[in-house]
């Protein structure tokens, strides 16, 4: 099976301060891969290096089959990225959206035309279809920014925190979408606060202290711990490392 | 037992947008109360009309026996407020912000350390550092600790745990518990269904509209469809097939199993023969108790219009 993601020995350095300390993993194609940890693990930093954002200190990664240090912009054209904090722009229209996403990754304008029909029909935008994107309900924006942030047919979709304050019926919705198009054979890259949803990954990671703690299916990691649920985890992991500290 | 806040025919629009209907409610002193639901639902639109900061559509409100339009110049000083963004001054070190508010509020920080201590003592080895600098938890310790410098009667907190992690935010929610036995009324609001269980009483709340208020304990009891979680090892076949079973009211995935709600508990039995038949290997299937979450997808089903 080819990986759409592999890194080796990823650490990533600010100073003194290690953010990132040598990350390995692989992830296949088509798979849905929870990338998890708490706030300041080093998630933030890691994912930036494999979107071509930020280059690592050491160790290699290849995303889409491009190497993060010499082709970061045939990275950039291969992925697509969608987060919870900036997706699409509110004072923009629906079809604005999609016309400017799709222009910069270079779409023809037949292409755009298509895309804009099809999504309005998949997600049943007719109603907004005039208006900005900020009179959007969140639910259906995020919809919406994931169909955008596919629009190129990227090898690889980055979802950093799709779902969060979106209400538990559309949660759900998301997922379908999400599932649908690992279906395809997309592969899927998704962070979340929502234990619940971590245990809809293929496989997942929790990252603590910039380090990789846990590697593996949900049920799996469950049994290893020997825990209810990936909550559970979490709180081992992290009591863990409180007593390593102290 | 006496009433922190009074609700009557409170609603606000925004333009044609109804961001809060017409609502009627009243929330005890001494109680953890949340506002639980999505983003949009209106919380910040009440929080903010309930801390005098925007002025209602129509209907009245009294917090702590003031009303809040009226009364906003004697109400402000009796609330503390810690909004859904951060809001303190970011070029200000963490000890100026502290300084800021308590003089801010005619009161010295020494007066009432007891209340932050546990809380500001882990952000203390930074006091020197800019806000706009600290991390997003040190972030929210340090918005927390201004919110209460000037112990207020009533603290509102707009979705402090958003986009944070499960462990902070059990740390968060056992720092509210501390709160509460100094006997502040605390009301707070989020996203995450999960939370609610650790409040004395929430209002469940979507589009506007409160769809339900009581304790959890009440809520998830007040849930009587038969619900089921259901279990295999074929686990991208299992939705597939329960589609096809027929006599359901409703289902959906839910972390590791799904959640089925039949028309009447006996069809639980014909489901276990039907995905048997379907060569579903370890099938589990058994009736569990609702959580807040099963409760809100039900009651969000019948708010649509």
């Amino acid at each position: 099976m080819s990986k759409a993601v592999v890194v080796k020995d990823l650490t990533k350095k600010f100073g003194n301060f290690t953010a990132v300390n040598k990350l390995n993993f692989e992830v296949d194609k088509g798979e849905v891969f929870g990338f998890l940890g708490a706030n300041g693990a080093g998630k933030t930093t890691a994912i930036k290096i494999l979107c071509g954002l930020s280059k690592p200190s050491s160790g290699q990664v290849t995303v889409a089959g491009f190497d993060a240090y010499k082709q970061s912009e045939l990275i950039k054209k291969n992925i697509g990225y969608m987060s919870q904090r900036f997706s699409l722009y509110d004072d923009l229209t629906i079809a604005e959206n999609i016309r400017f996403y799709g222009g910069i990754y270079g779409l023809k304008r037949v292409e755009i035309q298509s895309k804009t029909k099809e999504y309005v029909k998949k997600l049943d935008l007719e109603e907004f279809e005039g208006r900005a994107v900020i009179d959007l309900p969140l639910g259906i924006k995020q919809k919406l920014a994931f169909s955008v942030a596919n629009v190129h047919n990227p090898a690889i979709i980055f979802l950093d925190e799709p779902t969060s304050g979106v209400d538990p019926i559309t949660r759900r919705q998301f997922w379908d979408m999400i599932y649908s198009e690992a279906a395809k054979g997309k592969t899927i890259f998704v962070t979340t606060h929502y234990m619940d949803e971590a245990e809809y990954c293929d496989r997942i990671t929790i990252m603590v202290d910039g380090k990789i703690e846990a590697l593996d299916s949900p049920s799996r990691l469950k049994k290893d711990f020997n825990a209810h649920n990936i909550s559970d985890i979490f709180l081992k992991l992290s009591r863990k490392q409180n007593s390593t500290q102290n | 037992m006496k009433t922190a806040i009074e609700i009557e025919n409170l609603a606000h629009n925004y333009g044609l947008v109804e961001a809060l209907k017409p609502l009627d409610m009243s929330i005890e002193s001494g109680t953890l109360f949340g506002f639980i639901g999505p983003d949009g639902a209106g919380k910040t639109t009440l929080f903010r009309i309930l801390t005098s900061l925007l002025l209602p559509t129509q209907g009245t409100a009294k917090v702590l026996g003031l009303d809040v339009v009226d009364d906003y110049r004697k109400l402000r000083p009796l609330l503390g407020y810690m909004p859904g963004r951060f809001s303190l001054y970011q070029d200000l070190t963490v000890a100026e912000n502290l300084q800021f508010f308590a003089k801010l509020f005619k009161t010295t920080i020494q007066e009432n350390y007891h209340l932050i201590k546990d809380i500001y003592d882990q952000i203390a080895p930074f006091k020197n550092r800019l806000a706009g600098k600290l991390s997003g938890g040190m972030k929210q310790k340090l918005a927390l600790s201004c919110a209460l410098i000037h112990k207020p009667e009533l603290l509102f907190l707009d979705e402090p745990t958003t986009g944070v992690d499960v462990v902070s935010r059990a740390e968060f929610w056992e720092m509210l518990r501390k709160l509460k036995n100094y006997g502040i009324t605390i009301v707070v609001s989020t996203p995450y269904m999960d939370e609610a269980a650790l409040c004395d009483k929430v209002a469940l709340i979507q589009k506007g509209k409160i769809l339900q208020t009581d304790s959890p304990n009440n809520i998830t009891e007040s849930f009587v469809k038969p619900l089921f979680s259901v279990k295999s090892n074929e686990r991208n076949s299992l939705s597939k097939d329960i589609e096809t079973f027929g006599k359901t009211d409703s289902f959906y995935w839910f972390g590791d199993s799904i959640r089925w709600i039949g028309d009447d508990e006996k069809d639980a039995d014909l489901l276990r023969i039907y995905l048997q038949q379907k060569n579903h290997q370890a099938l589990e299937i058994k009736k569990i108790k609702a959580s807040i979450e099963d409760c809100f997808m039900d009651l969000m089903k019948g708010n649509y219009e």
